[in-house]
């Protein structure tokens, strides 16, 4: 799960760690009383989407006047912000961030991902603070340091130090420096973090260490034990159809092409879009039913793909296993006529009862095609568009 | 032979009263030699009764002591799966498979990290479990798509695995172990470690993987095969077509910073002698020309 930039903030504030003082706002007005509260004579607002590269785009202004907040708060508010992770069409704009402005001296890095070779939290910092860490780890990997974390102890003092005087700070910097990084390694564990992104992490010209951005993304199995960060979350920064299908069970993402899969599976509807891609078509969707598929999650599923108005097609490839083909079949056929489908339908069934499952389908009398292995089903799905 | 587990397993199940381990615990005794192997259930608070004529236990260590097992199967619901995992270790079973999935990732680095200092073996969290055709079945796969022979499957996935299996059963090639080693980004064995199996098994003659998008794991697999691997060996790898920054299904399936990419691991692979197929429907296909190469 993902938070904004103010809700990581709050987070890294709660357990003590730097952040400048701001204030999350939903309205022209929230913004100036937001600036008038934090004083000062300079500003910083910035637009709260969940993709990155907001300054590129025109989503942060630095002002000097509660005029200069009206006009960027004005300006953001709405907007469609188009970055290099939002696509093409962009993500509106509902809430901002506006921050006391903060005098920088230098621009840091800091990282924390979960490494899955060692096992461990890893922690990254870079004297290339700003930019993006994927660049400078192509360009300049010998500017990036790591720490392995070893769970039992967490990050050391000694540890935490002796990183951050890697990045060329006086004694007095690394031991602040230091400090911040142990703070955040902490709010990174016990929150159940699968990333925490500070970028830049800046040393102010009266020598602080501070969170000038925040990103952090949570484990999704790990939600159960921590309601407050639930309650962080935004629905309007998520895609309605993978909303919708998250709500009844099912595991779906939207992609460009015109062919719609429905699958059990991960592995497997990874593997079926790739065939279809395969045989020249371009997958809708990757959809997983996961190990149910109930007849009421297969209708779900069809009205979620069918929302599409490019879809041309529609792909099913169950392998039953637990599940029984003719259960399966038999949820088919019901949701194909509840949903009314004008489309064509290619079927695959393979698994436990399957010549059971083939016989509902052909009995049904429903306008739809088998297949009996994947490639038969790809090639059959993709002629049935037209391709 | 086979690797991992075989009719001399004696397993206890760990979670064997839920739903879903009665289920799954009802087809594995139906499975081939099951009714022998599986020897005793784990339910804290339910010692004393039985299921199905397993005797059930308030602790691993209990049915340890009674039964001498030395495989454990899991089924206990994620926030507790870890820490069934740990009790299963702690009490000296040396294969421990673990169904559940879901499992917290903190909680999966501590108990890997606690597995440092034992000899112990983890299959999963989130797999489908390990089956050796035609002796035992510890796992929630379909047993019969599967047919003895001396193929070795590895793969992170489910369904895609029962896929695999049954082109290979079609083509006539039976199948000595297949491990589904899971979806999560934090697990116990890795494709290398079941590939490293399967070397040294006297029984496997060829081995087939499956791969997807996330992390590198099959990277660091095709680099050990490229030194060491005595068997031909077939891959697929799903996920060509999956977007960057999307966590497609599996928790571990996702390209993070232009890394884990389908085309990065199939290179690896092809660079390492692997028969690589892109095409899901000829997995089957490609292991028999591996052999005939080979």
């Amino acid at each position: 799960m993902k938070v904004h930039e103010y809700q990581a903030k709050e987070i890294l504030r709660a357990r003590g760690v730097p952040v400048p003082r701001g204030h999350a706002c939903f309205t022209v007005d929230e913004a100036i009383a937001a600036a008038t509260d934090l004083d000062g004579d300079r500003w910083v607002v910035k637009s709260q989407i969940h993709a990155g590269g907001r300054g590129k785009g025109g989503g942060v202004r630095v002002v000097d006047s509660l005029e200069g907040v009206r006009e960027a708060a004005e300006a953001m508010l709405g907007m469609m912000l188009v970055t290099h992770q939002t696509g093409p069409e962009g993500q509106q704009v509902n809430r901002l961030l506006v921050e006391e402005g903060v005098e920088i001296a230098r621009e840091l890095y800091v990282g924390l991902v979960i490494d899955r070779s060692s096992q461990r939290v890893v922690v990254m910092v870079s004297s290339e603070g700003g930019t993006e860490i994927e660049e400078v780890a192509a360009t300049h990997p010998e500017k990036i340091f790591k720490k392995f974390v070893d769970p039992k102890i967490g990050l050391t003092e000694a540890e935490a130090v002796e990183m951050m005087a890697q990045l060329d700070l006086d004694p007095a910097q690394a031991v602040e420096g230091g400090r911040f990084l142990r703070l955040l390694f902490e709010a990174f564990w016990e929150t159940d973090a699968s990333l925490a992104e500070i970028n830049p992490l800046v040393i102010t010209a009266d020598d602080r260490v501070i969170a000038l951005d925040a990103k952090f993304n949570f484990d999704d199995n790990a939600l159960f034990r921590h309601p407050d960060i639930v309650a962080m979350r935004d629905t309007d920064e998520e895609d309605p159809a993978e909303l919708e299908a998250s709500a009844v069970g099912l595991s779906y993402i939207s992609l460009d092409g015109n062919i719609g899969c429905l699958v059990n599976g991960a592995g497997l509807a990874m593997a079926t879009m790739d065939i279809i891609k395969l045989y020249g078509a371009e997958p809708a969707n990757f959809l997983d039913v996961g190990g149910g598929a109930t007849t009421d999650q297969v209708t779900e599923a069809f009205k979620i793909m069918l929302r599409n108005p490019d879809l041309k097609a529609i792909l099913v490839n169950i392998f039953g296993g637990i599940m029984r083909c003719d259960v399966v079949a038999e949820g088919l056929v019901q949701a194909a006529e509840v949903v009314k489908l004008k489309i064509p339908l290619v079927v695959r069934l393979e698994g436990t009862n399957v010549e059971r499952g083939r016989e509902i389908l052909e009995k049904s009398g429903l306008d739809m095609i088998t297949a009996t292995t994947m490639a038969d089903a790809a090639e059959k799905v993709v002629a049935a568009t037209g391709n | 032979m086979s690797i991992l587990i075989n009719k001399q397993s004696r397993v206890i199940t760990q979670g064997i009263t839920g739903k879903t381990g009665q289920f799954h615990t009802r087809n594995c005794l139906d499975y081939a030699e099951g009714k022998d192997c599986f020897v005793a259930g784990v339910t804290p608070g339910k010692g004393g009764q039985d299921f199905e004529g397993i005797p059930i236990f308030d602790s691993v260590a209990e049915a340890r002591a009674e039964t001498a097992a030395d495989v454990s199967v899991i089924y206990v619901p994620p926030p507790f799966a870890a820490a069934a995992i740990d009790e299963a270790v702690a009490a000296g079973i040396k294969t421990v498979i673990c169904i559940t999935e879901g499992v917290p990732v903190k909680d999966m680095i501590l108990t890997r990290d606690r597995m440092r200092e034992s000899d112990a073996v983890l299959v999963g969290p989130n797999c489908p479990g390990v089956i050796t055709p035609g002796e035992i079945k510890i796992g929630i796969m379909p047993g019969y798509i599967h047919t003895p022979g001396r193929i070795g499957v590895v793969s992170r996935s489910g369904t895609l695995t029962y896929e695999v299996v049954d082109q290979l059963t079609k083509l006539g090639m039976g199948q000595s172990s297949c491990v589904g080693i899971g979806g999560d980004p934090v697990n116990g064995l890795k494709h290398l470690d079941v590939m490293k199996l399967f070397n040294d098994d006297p029984d496997t003659d060829a081995v087939v993987m499956c791969g997807e998008i996330g992390g590198s794991d099959e990277e660091e697999c095709a680099e050990w095969i490229s030194q060491h691997m005595k068997k031909p060996v077939a891959a697929f790898i799903a996920g060509v077509t999956a977007p960057p920054g999307k966590r497609m299904g599996h928790a571990g399936a996702i390209i993070a910073g232009g890394r884990g990419t389908a085309a990065d691991k199939i290179s690896a692979l092809e660079a390492a002698g692997v028969t690589v197929t892109a095409n899901p429907a000829e997995i089957g296909l490609a292991m028999r020309d591996a052999i005939d190469k080979s």
